[in-house]
């Protein structure tokens, strides 16, 4: 069992805090490490931060307060191309998947690249011959090669999200922050999706940050669990460690095990 | 909870009070709303005795009667006559009656009078329906029109006639007369001309919406709230950006100037501007080629990216000169092929324009590019230079970058004011102008503080918004008044026109299309480290096209309808045609043009939906 403390901080997060608009506290002080080729979990109810949280890690959100380190860069202070820079070496996986519908399964893959490809270039749509060949070879790597040239909105919801996986494989991430990955899709399915993230953190050594509704999922897959509670760190240890009265803590009194 | 006495009865009063101001409002309402219509029946001149006044009914009906009969065809015509003698006044002793021979026949009734006097001209014998008119034809011959006439399904027909006012002691003559078609029908020169404007206006339709959609394209999304909402950057920032662009622009007319002067040194032999037109753009091929690698997994050292930005720079410049060149070859080629296609020379007509067009466009990308580039220059200088400013500079600094950019764009509006209104005096145009706006700005620069996160995205937006509202405010038949002082009466003018309102009502619908779509794809793209203009092609792009497809064939059939009428303002088309057949009271011209425009509208009307249908 890896935590936090046992090896040394890839990702530190330090005191974290996100207010929207308007005055809602999102995150409030939520500091943790991860050490590399960790896959961490994140639990907690809706609305208690987990997207926002994943969110500041590629500043697809803008923390309040904060800082969040990773290899030895401060994100927080990154300046846009530096941002662009990190951010294409984060992988990110979404809960509606996130596809362009209208646009074929590779063009969608190949996205995944475009922090790469030379701006004025893939204006155009061109894309260097090697890059095709590997967006072929990560749709090979989910299962669903013979999709490539289909309308993403033609494919069904699993096979949407294998998509979404490749584009994030696409950017050869060294993290991967997956939003809720599996909260549109049945158990099968879920564990499908569940399985390539394992594969790629243990095979590609790839960090993994997932937030997760269904503690069995929790159980099976993640190194380690944080729970947040209206923006507030309550919960950090292996996933084993939440008992009953963790449980009540994370998730409410009045909350019942599902699964 | 049940109430308590007291509640209702202290509430009963007030209820009651409420209940009688709620009436009193709405009787006030009312009584407004008649005075309100009463003077509305005054000032539009509201009067159905006008309408109903028999003068006015029989005007109606021989317009109604003209459009029915709209002037498309016509035949040879042959002229038929009848004709009888007559004296006025009557002699001493009238010659015997000779009943009429032949058909058709003419007779009077009386057969003399006194001048002056109304007789009754009877004919028979006339093809039923038959009309024409009754002469009077003195000793001279000229035929003096007296009356129309209309034979019954008998043949028959009967009208009065004055006699002429001058006496004369000879036998003079009354003549009925009426033409009748002979052989096939052929097109009118009216129908003719109503096809000529027809097709001049579907096409003035078609370029306005092609012309107005190409600019209404780019606009939309700076029109498009939830694209520029997160463009945010220090109020610093902005004014180097603000101050950047007249910069950049003059620099880029100078670009141009010489780009041109550069072409005009060439241009003496289209072969030597062929060779030099395509070794200048192979040679820019070549350098975009190496200057922009298609993939970089690291970044490159200083040396390089500096060269890159410089070879960038020549392939621009050498790529702006090629341009030109293949501009000018354009009309060249286009002129020589006028001169020889012959019935087809419009073919050749169109190139030499696309390369007038070409070379257009091409000023104004020189002059916007050089800005822009500029101006990003400027605010990535910027960018890099604030964070190394210590905290307690980086507000004074801001302030006075927007202070300043205050006063040049208080310079700009002084010097446009000047140019305008013809003004010498140095204190109005240049001290007063440049004073307020550096206040203002620094008023500005104040109240929006000191962070990163002035809404510079939400500025441009709001600008580009206002923009399109005033434009979209001028209806394009206002504006062809204005255009076609500028580039003469004519189909180009309603083009310019439709185009403008083609921008401001198409930028407006596009803008809230892109508002609507869905942000999870814009959320990827940007995460995988996407600039925000490849955000925009591949995230935006796909999801917009069935709607700014639909829409732009939609604005297609409405600059069809609008192109109908431009015409009347002096915008060419059909409208030009049916106005001048209206005021010249040519009912039945302008029934025709009237036709033409139902059904090429109509058939807009299916043809757009029909494509619509297909393209989503």
């Amino acid at each position: 069992m890896r935590t936090g403390t046992s090896q040394p901080a890839m990702l530190s997060i330090r005191h974290l805090s996100k207010t929207y608009e308007g005055g809602v506290p999102a995150l409030t002080d939520v500091s943790f490490d991860v050490p590399d080729g960790q896959f961490l979990a994140i639990i907690g109810l809706s609305g208690s931060g987990k997207s926002t949280l994943l969110r500041c890690i590629n500043r697809l959100v803008e923390p309040t307060s904060g800082q969040i380190v990773w290899d030895g860069v401060d994100i927080t202070a990154a300046s846009r191309d530096e941002t662009r820079r990190i951010r294409r070496q984060i992988g990110m996986v979404f809960q509606h998947f996130n596809l362009v519908h209208r646009s074929s399964v590779l063009t969608n893959v190949l996205a995944g690249r475009l922090g790469y490809v030379t701006p004025a270039w893939s204006l155009v749509n061109h894309f260097p011959k090697a890059d095709v060949a590997k967006a072929m070879h990560e749709l090979n790597r989910v299962g669903i090669p013979d999709k490539a040239h289909s309308r993403a909105d033609e494919l069904s919801g699993g096979q949407q999200q294998r998509v979404g996986v490749a584009r994030a494989l696409m950017q050869d991430p060294r993290m991967i922050l997956a939003d809720e990955p599996v909260a549109s899709l049945d158990p099968v399915l879920a564990h499908s999706i569940m399985q390539y993230l394992e594969l790629i953190n243990r095979e590609d050594n790839v960090m993994v940050l997932c937030s997760l509704h269904f503690l069995d999922l929790v159980h099976r897959y993640a190194d380690r669990a944080i729970a947040l509670n209206e923006g507030r760190l309550v919960f950090d240890g292996a996933p084993q460690e939440i008992d009953h009265a963790r449980f009540k803590a994370i998730y409410g009194q009045d909350a019942e095990r599902v699964g | 909870m049940a109430k308590t006495p007291n509640e209702s009865g202290d509430r009963a009063p007030s209820r009651r009070l409420a209940s009688l101001g709620r009436g009193l409002i709405y009787a006030v309402a009312v009584a407004g709303g008649i005075l309100i219509y009463a003077y509305g029946f005054q000032v539009t001149q509201v009067s159905l005795e006008e309408a109903r006044s028999p003068s006015r009914q029989e005007r109606l009906v021989r317009i109604l009667r003209a459009l029915a009969e709209p002037d498309l065809v016509e035949y040879d015509e042959q002229e038929t006559t009848a004709e009888t003698s007559v004296w006025v006044p009557c002699p001493k002793t009238l010659p015997a009656f000779e009943p009429p021979s032949g058909t058709p026949s003419l007779s009077l009734e009386p057969r003399c009078g006194a001048p002056g006097e109304r007789i009754t001209a009877v004919g028979n014998g006339f093809p039923p329906g038959a009309d024409g008119r009754v002469y009077f034809v003195p000793p001279n011959g000229i035929r003096l029109s007296q009356a129309e006439f209309r034979a019954d399904t008998d043949g028959a027909f009967s009208v009065p006639i004055q006699l002429p006012e001058r006496a004369s002691p000879e036998v003079q003559t009354v003549l009925a007369a009426f033409q009748r078609n002979v052989g096939a029908p052929r097109l009118t020169r009216n129908a003719y001309d109503t096809w000529d404007k027809i097709v001049e206006t579907v096409f003035m339709a078609l370029l306005g919406t092609t012309f107005g959609t190409m600019v209404a394209v780019p606009l939309s999304f700076l029109a498009a709230r939830n694209l520029m909402k997160d463009i945010t950057g220090t109020v610093g920032g902005l004014a180097l950006i603000v101050m950047a662009l007249p910069v950049g622009a003059l620099l880029g007319a100078i670009v141009w100037r010489v780009a041109l002067a550069g072409s005009a040194a060439v241009t003496s032999s289209p072969f030597a501007t062929a060779v030099v037109a395509s070794a200048s753009l192979a040679v820019v091929a070549r350098t975009l080629r190496w200057a922009m690698p298609s993939e970089e997994t690291s970044t490159p050292s200083l040396r390089i990216r500096a060269a890159r930005i410089v070879a960038l720079l020549v392939a621009s410049l050498l790529g702006l000169l090629g341009s030109v060149l293949a501009a000018r070859l354009m009309s060249y080629v286009g002129d020589q092929l006028a001169e020889l296609l012959g019935l087809a020379a419009f073919i050749g007509t169109f190139l030499a324009d696309l390369g007038d067009v070409l070379e257009l466009i091409l000023g104004a990308a020189a002059v916007g590019g050089v800005a822009v580039v500029v101006a990003s220059l400027s605010g990535t200088l910027g960018a890099r230079l604030r964070p190394r400013l210590p905290p307690s500079a980086r507000r004074p600094y801001d302030l006075t970058l927007s202070a300043l950019a205050g006063a040049v764009l208080g310079l700009l509006l002084g010097a446009f004011l000047a140019w305008l209104y013809r003004l010498v005096d140095v204190r109005v145009t240049v001290v007063a102008p440049a004073a307020v706006g550096a206040v203002v700005g620094l008023l500005l620069g104040w109240r929006a503080g000191t962070g990163d996160t002035f809404p510079i995205g939400l500025v441009v937006y709001n600008l580009t918004r206002t923009v399109l509202n005033v434009l979209r405010a001028v209806e394009p038949l206002i504006m062809v008044i204005v255009v076609a002082v500028w580039v003469g009466i004519g189909p180009f003018a309603g083009v310019l026109a439709l185009s403008l309102h083609t921008v401001a009502a198409l930028g407006k619908l596009f803008s809230e299309d892109v508002e609507t779509i869905q942000s999870g794809p814009l959320e990827a793209v940007t995460a995988t480290g996407a600039t925000r203009l490849q955000m925009i092609v591949y995230a935006v792009v796909p999801q917009i096209v069935p709607t700014y497809v639909s829409l732009t064939m939609y604005r297609w059939d409405i600059n069809v309808r609008l192109s109908t009428i431009i015409g009347f303002a002096g915008g060419g088309g059909i409208g030009f045609l049916l106005s001048q057949n209206a005021n010249l009271g040519n009912y039945r011209a302008a029934s025709a043009q009237i036709l033409a425009i139902a059904l090429v509208v109509t058939a807009m009307d299916y043809l757009s939906t029909y494509l619509r249908g297909k393209a989503v």
